[in-house]
């Protein structure tokens, strides 16, 4: 079946973009912005509706606003904003290393069901999983996350103590893997009733035992869809791969000129072929040597640079973790924006790149639908 | 009429202008004008006060007449002019930029 249409969702700080093309997608048509003014952490659609989307407005000033449409992005309605923490609210650690008592702050990542239009996970500010079965109406915690035996040992990452990424398995609708920065990864197998900290074979230098059991900046996480026991992590530093659902994890960084970065994303067509951005470091958060290149590989180790079409002189971008994605075209577009307000696209595989908008304020997010 | 005025970002998210006149009943006070702004705009709940404790977003402000009422007890009545619909209550976010 011909597809007909690809339509990209960029939240950035100061509103939220809706990027159209049809299935060559070499022509784009910027809609926006959206919610002008406010941060968009996270729009989102879902794969049972595509008409249905969701999106995460927030404000330090103004707090956290949540918004859906039912007609692709043409009309937006507030849903419910009401985070409450289920039951005893304890602390986590710190900055300092003092208990500090978990407290919302905003909405970092939204993830409709595969299967249900009106039900979407939402990993919050302090780390915490909510669920809501009424299209965003009202929220409810799943607190076995947030009361695991090691959660009063969590301590934020420098962007706060967030859950940004949600995972949902295709083949086991009871299995979700989420990450937190800087707790690490967690799986659940019974739907959220219980989750298992999943970091073995992670190390990270910046906790007093490198491979404690949490305490890992994990970054992002993804999957592909075909292949749900494999998945591949952007960690603070070091890029990981496990093959057991996250059990066990082994570094993958290869020849990557640096292993720092935030985003990670697979191709649609090869659960294999996987796509890094490389950021200088923790201090320089902005790609290497003023260069903006792509590393793609097959299953890992083995880095390939992508660089065409991408400014290979002066530029010093990041690329956040919520800011790359991928169609589900042959070949695969990848998508990615970054913090200095450019989305770039691919049509072919990451092979060629082309800048699709350019001066949008700094990109938190990016997500696309493939229509058919 | 009590008339309210919002910062920009709140008028976009109800869908208002500036300014936004609002019928009042019994003892006009900051609690009872807040609740009428938000009934009448549910789009702005969570966002000026936290929906459960009531207290301001801390970084909004609450003036009348000149005076800053933000700290002020908040079933206090407001002052004549504001009860008369001659002067505003202005909800403003803390200035931004440098």
């Amino acid at each position: 079946m011909r597809v007909s249409k690809v339509r990209v969702l960029v939240g950035t700080k100061k509103g939220a973009f809706i990027l159209n093309s049809d299935g060559s997608r070499k022509s784009w048509k910027i809609e926006g912005p959206l919610f002008a003014g406010w941060e968009i952490y996270h729009m989102k659609g879902s794969p049972a509706d595509p008409d249905r989307l969701y999106a995460s407005q927030s404000s330090s000033w103004f707090g956290q606003v949540m918004h859906r449409s039912n007609d692709g992005g043409k009309v937006w309605e507030t849903v419910g904003n009401q985070f409450e923490y289920d039951g005893n609210i304890g602390p986590h650690k710190w900055y300092d290393n003092s208990p500090h008592p978990y407290e919302f702050k905003r909405v970092w990542h939204l993830e409709p069901s595969l299967k249900d239009p009106d039900t979407v996970y939402a990993g919050v500010e302090d780390a915490a999983f909510f669920k809501s079965t009424d299209a965003g109406a009202t929220w409810a915690e799943l607190p076995a996350l947030r009361t695991h035996h090691t959660a009063s040992e969590w301590a934020p990452g420098a962007g706060g103590l967030c859950l940004h990424t949600i995972i949902e398995d295709p083949k086991n609708p009871d299995r979700i893997v989420i990450a937190i920065s800087a707790a690490g990864a967690f799986r659940t197998d019974d739907g959220g009733k219980s989750w298992k900290a999943i970091n073995r074979g992670l190390r990270s230098g910046h906790i007093p035992d490198p491979d404690a059991e949490i305490g890992h900046c994990v970054h992002h996480i993804t999957m592909h869809p075909a292949k749900p026991d494999t998945l591949f992590m952007q960690k603070h530093w070091d890029v990981m791969r496990s093959d057991d659902k996250g059990d066990n994890w082994r570094e993958v960084s290869g020849n990557l000129p640096t292993d720092f970065g935030f985003v990670i994303d697979v191709n649609a067509n090869d659960p294999e072929t996987v796509y890094v951005v490389p950021i200088t470091s923790d201090q320089l958060h902005y790609v290497m040597d003023g260069k903006l290149r792509v590393y793609r590989s097959k299953g890992g180790d083995d880095w390939e640079a992508l660089s065409k079409g991408l400014p290979q002189e002066n530029c010093y971008v990041n690329v956040l973790r919520d800011a790359m994605t991928v169609d589900r075209l042959d070949p695969c577009g990848i998508y990615f924006g970054t913090s200095g307000g450019q989305v770039y696209a691919s049509n072919d595989d990451g092979d060629t790149w082309t800048a699709i908008a350019q001066n949008l304020p700094g990109v938190l997010s990016v997500e696309v639908q493939t229509l058919k | 009429m009590i008339r309210v005025e919002l910062p920009g970002n709140l008028q976009t998210l109800a869908g208002t202008g500036r300014s936004v006149e609002l019928e009042v009943r019994g003892d006009v006070t900051q609690r009872a004008v807040l609740d009428a702004l938000e009934a009448r705009y549910p789009a702005l709940l969570g966002t000026i006060r936290d929906p459960k404790t009531k207290k301001r977003r801390p970084m909004l402000r609450f003036f009348a007449c000149e005076e800053d009422l933000s700290d002020e007890p908040i079933d206090a009545p407001l002052p004549q002019e504001v009860v008369a619909g001659k002067e505003p209550y202005l909800i403003l976010g803390a200035i931004a930029g440098g």
